[in-house]
């Protein structure tokens, strides 16, 4: 006697998280590709996090467990580093996966402290996570820069420009820095200057860091780096230089 | 860039390395996520890599890393100290100033210091 094949789940499949995940990106990010083999798994330091590993995230979604999926945290101790995407046979796009997970919880039930520096980041146009205004860096940068001038005056040329029009490279810069440890700015000064290269920070824009794309707040994240790229536009830099 | 600065016979890189290497767990958000205890967890791994090349210094490429390793290298005990490139670039090249030394261990701190009359 044969048996009937089992049927598994009763939703349908066009619309479980999985297919709308793969509509998104180029070639399907492979998302059906799945050998099943565990290295991704194997090499992951998250595995083991949350009772989860890439590969067992990958077959809930192929298998339509959604609302597993939704309840599960493991999506924020993913990293998204790419390293599964490096040792899959198939190139599987388990991080993408991964960050349009984190999309499908409400913005105000994602971690609160991720959300709450997206949004210092929407405060002002310096788009940093600390919500420090454009005025307060520029501040602390001539200040700093003041003080290092005559303290070293092997270094009484150095500049730290701001919004200098037209310079080959736009650095941007993790607030920290400015804001909890503002001698650290240096070094990296120095060698700008000794290996003479022409360079500026950006008044708007200038913060580094983007909590709203680690959010999966995909509109404010488009904010941020659209404020951040304006600038740089603006300013007719060449190159962009994230630093972070 | 580091073999240049450190000298070649004492860069140890990691292993495995390149991109089989692993994420220290800093990334994507899990610095503010609230997810400490497993943020620690994810981390063991880069930690024992570290210790396992028995380096006295662990080199952070960006703010997000560094802050990661330094919680690591306090949390499990290695006491490794971790530095940015640009503090090792600085110090080989004699311009590193007195209050720019705030990563540099015991060992490094009175190395070579420039304007040591600035310290404050």
């Amino acid at each position: 006697m044969t048996l009937a094949a089992i049927k598994l789940g009763k939703k349908n499949r066009k619309n479980i998280f999985l297919n709308k995940v793969k509509k998104l990106l180029p070639e399907g990010g492979n998302l059906n590709a799945c050998l099943t083999c565990g290295a991704c798994a194997s090499g992951c330091p998250a595995t083991g996090l949350g009772d989860m590993d890439p590969r067992k995230f990958l077959r809930m979604a192929a298998l339509g467990m959604d609302e597993e999926i939704i309840k599960s945290d493991w999506p924020w101790m993913c990293t998204m580093c790419q390293r599964c995407v490096y040792v899959c046979p198939m190139q599987i796009d388990i991080p993408q996966l991964i960050f349009n997970a984190r999309t499908l919880r409400p913005r105000d039930e994602r971690p609160k402290g991720i959300r709450d520096s997206c949004d210092m980041a929407l405060r002002n146009e310096s788009t940093s996570a600390m919500g420090t205004s454009p005025q307060d860096f520029e501040f602390v940068v001539q200040d700093v820069l003041e003080e290092y001038q005559e303290a070293q005056p092997e270094f009484a040329d150095m500049q730290a420009p701001i919004d200098k029009k037209g310079a080959q490279f736009f650095l941007n810069q993790n607030s920290r820095e400015p804001v909890t440890e503002p001698d650290e700015m240096v070094p990296l000064w120095k060698i700008l200057h000794l290996a003479g290269v022409d360079w500026t920070y950006g008044s708007r824009g200038w913060a580094g860091e983007n909590y709203c794309m680690f959010l999966a707040d995909n509109d404010s994240w488009e904010t941020v780096t659209s404020q951040t790229v304006g600038q740089a536009n603006k300013l007719k830099s060449k190159t962009f230089l994230n630093t972070e | 860039m580091v073999k240049s600065v450190v000298g070649e016979e004492n860069f140890i890189d990691m292993q495995p390395n390149r991109s089989n290497n692993y994420c220290c767990g800093g990334g994507g958000g899990f610095l503010q996520s609230g997810f400490k205890e497993q943020r620690l967890e994810y981390g063991k791994m880069k930690d024992s890599q570290i210790k396992d090349t028995g380096a006295d210094y662990c080199i952070a490429g960006c703010h997000n890393c560094h802050a990661q390793i330094h919680e690591l290298s306090e949390h499990y005990g290695g006491n490794y100290p971790v530095v940015h490139l640009w503090t090792l670039i600085c110090l080989s090249l004699g311009i590193l100033g007195p209050n720019e030394r705030e990563y540099l261990g015991d060992d490094l701190k009175e190395v070579n210091v420039f304007h040591p009359e600035t310290a404050f």
